[in-house]
């Protein structure tokens, strides 16, 4: 077992982890950040998705003791301390972003380093970015449409409601 | 996955001591070892993480003008800063997705080998040099067949050296499922001849295709390749695509990456 600490969503933690503790692992186990979710298990579906010093990461593909130091980002740590939702995640509302919501906090940490870099992308930029990022419920138009409302670009063209 | 003792050094002569120890295994973005070792495919004793090894981070430029990128630098890093050779870049910034370019590592590409993998293809068109904590390696002489390379036992590649070629594409057939290459082909356009390079397409893994380098060495265009013809033999036959599918796109992604340059 090996110590380690991180800051997640601006808090300071720290915990015993073994080598193969995934960080989504102690995320959701040890620090009870059940928001983000697993999927696959495989690297392939982006439910897991969060920001590791400022870029997305698949937790379910890194170490814990990887992100020993780091800065981390959950889907916890985007709405307002006071509940209120922020840019991404009201659009994801408004727009029907999602369905069962199961996919939902890898896409808003994924739309949120697209949008980081690429404050207007177009819709294919948003495609191109969201290939990790598989959505069960197929609701990919109106994930599309969420992200491209929260950079305040105009959606009225945008095909399928 | 089973458990291991986690140790990340920031030398590479750490690196290198660390991974003495037998069943050690070097760890760079984890993108393939993890899933590997979450099917218990791979066991090791012991994972040596890559990662803060400073020395082994980012891109410059060599003294002979070469691009050389640090073994242990994401798809991500190589994709904003191998501006000098746009090509390489371009192969970096579609290899699978984000997430997996912030930590996927062109070491861990190259070490791996994987016979559907994009890095192996610029490397061996561009005649790229290997370098590793004990030596220098030619591509030519590095890439022995699928899943497998020159490197021993605990050696580490630390740099990958790049000439930077007057012309160079890249074009990869996607497998729209594993978003690996159902074929890539890779030319690169020297002063003293072009250079092909094709993954995903043999059951030996990368290749260089020695018949389109000669008539591209002579003619530059896409056309110089009408008469060629590849055959299906000793190409990967699944259910993907057939071994005559495969080598009927190694023509058509070469005529394309030639029209591209
Ligand atoms: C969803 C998904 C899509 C992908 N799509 C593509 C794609 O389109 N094209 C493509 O080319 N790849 C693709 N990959 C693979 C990806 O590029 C991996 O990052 C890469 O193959 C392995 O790099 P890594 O740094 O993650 O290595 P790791 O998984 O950490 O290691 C792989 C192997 O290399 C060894 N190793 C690691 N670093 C070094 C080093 N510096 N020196 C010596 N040995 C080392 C390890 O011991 C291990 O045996 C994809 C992966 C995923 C999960
Ligand atoms: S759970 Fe991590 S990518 Fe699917
Ligand atoms: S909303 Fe159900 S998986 Fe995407």
């Amino acid at each position: 077992m090996t110590n380690i600490s991180m800051t997640v969503n601006g808090k300071t933690v720290s915990g015993e982890v073994e080598g193969r503790t995934l960080l989504v692992d102690f995320l959701r186990n040890d620090l009870r950040l059940t928001g983000t979710h697993v999927g696959c298990d495989t690297s392939q579906c982006g439910a897991c998705t969060v920001h590791v010093d400022g870029v997305a990461v698949k937790s379910c593909t890194m170490l814990a003791a990887e992100a020993d130091g780091a800065d981390v980002a959950t889907i916890e740590g985007q709405a307002g301390a006071d509940g209120s939702l922020n840019t991404i995640q009201a659009a994801f509302q408004e727009h029907h972003g999602l369905q069962c919501g199961f996919c939902t906090p890898g896409m808003v940490m994924a739309a949120a380093d697209l949008l980081k870099n690429n404050p207007k992308p177009t819709e294919a930029e948003i495609r191109h970015h969201l290939e990790g990022n598989i959505c069960r419920c197929t609701g990919y138009h109106n994930i599309v449409k969420s992200i491209m409302a929260a950079s305040g670009q105009d959606v009225s063209q945008l095909a399928a409601e | 996955m089973y458990n291991f003792d986690f140790e990340k050094p920031s030398t590479i002569a750490d690196a290198v001591a660390a991974l003495a120890t037998e069943d050690a295994q070097a760890l760079g973005g984890g993108q393939t070892l993890l899933p590997t070792m979450k099917q218990r495919l791979a066991s090791p004793s012991k994972i040596v993480s890559l990662s803060g090894i400073s020395e082994m981070q980012g891109v410059c430029k060599g003294d002979d003008g070469s691009v050389c990128i640090g073994g242990a630098t994401t798809h991500a890093t190589v994709a904003a800063s191998a501006s000098e050779y746009p090509a390489l870049a371009a192969l970096a910034s579609n290899i699978g997705d984000p997430a997996v370019r912030n930590r996927g590592t062109i070491g861990g590409s190259l070490a791996n080998n994987d016979p559907a993998a994009c890095y192996p293809s610029a490397a061996l068109a561009s005649g790229a040099t290997i370098v590793t904590n004990a030596r220098q390696i030619a591509a030519d002489d590095y890439f022995q067949g699928m899943f497998t390379t020159a490197l021993n036992e605990g050696e580490i590649i630390t740099e990958v050296r790049f000439p930077v070629p007057e012309a160079a594409n890249y074009q990869k057939f996607e497998q729209p499922a594993s978003r690996f290459a159902m074929v890539g082909v890779f030319v690169a356009k020297y002063a003293d001849g072009v250079r092909v390079a094709v993954t995903g397409a043999s059951e030996e893994g990368v290749f260089r295709w020695t018949e389109a380098e000669a008539a591209l060495s002579a003619d530059f265009s896409a056309h110089a390749l009408e008469g060629l013809s590849v055959s299906g033999e000793g190409m990967i036959n699944d259910l993907h695509g057939s071994g005559e599918y495969r080598a009927h796109l190694v023509k058509v992604l070469t005529k394309r990456a030639v029209a591209a340059c």
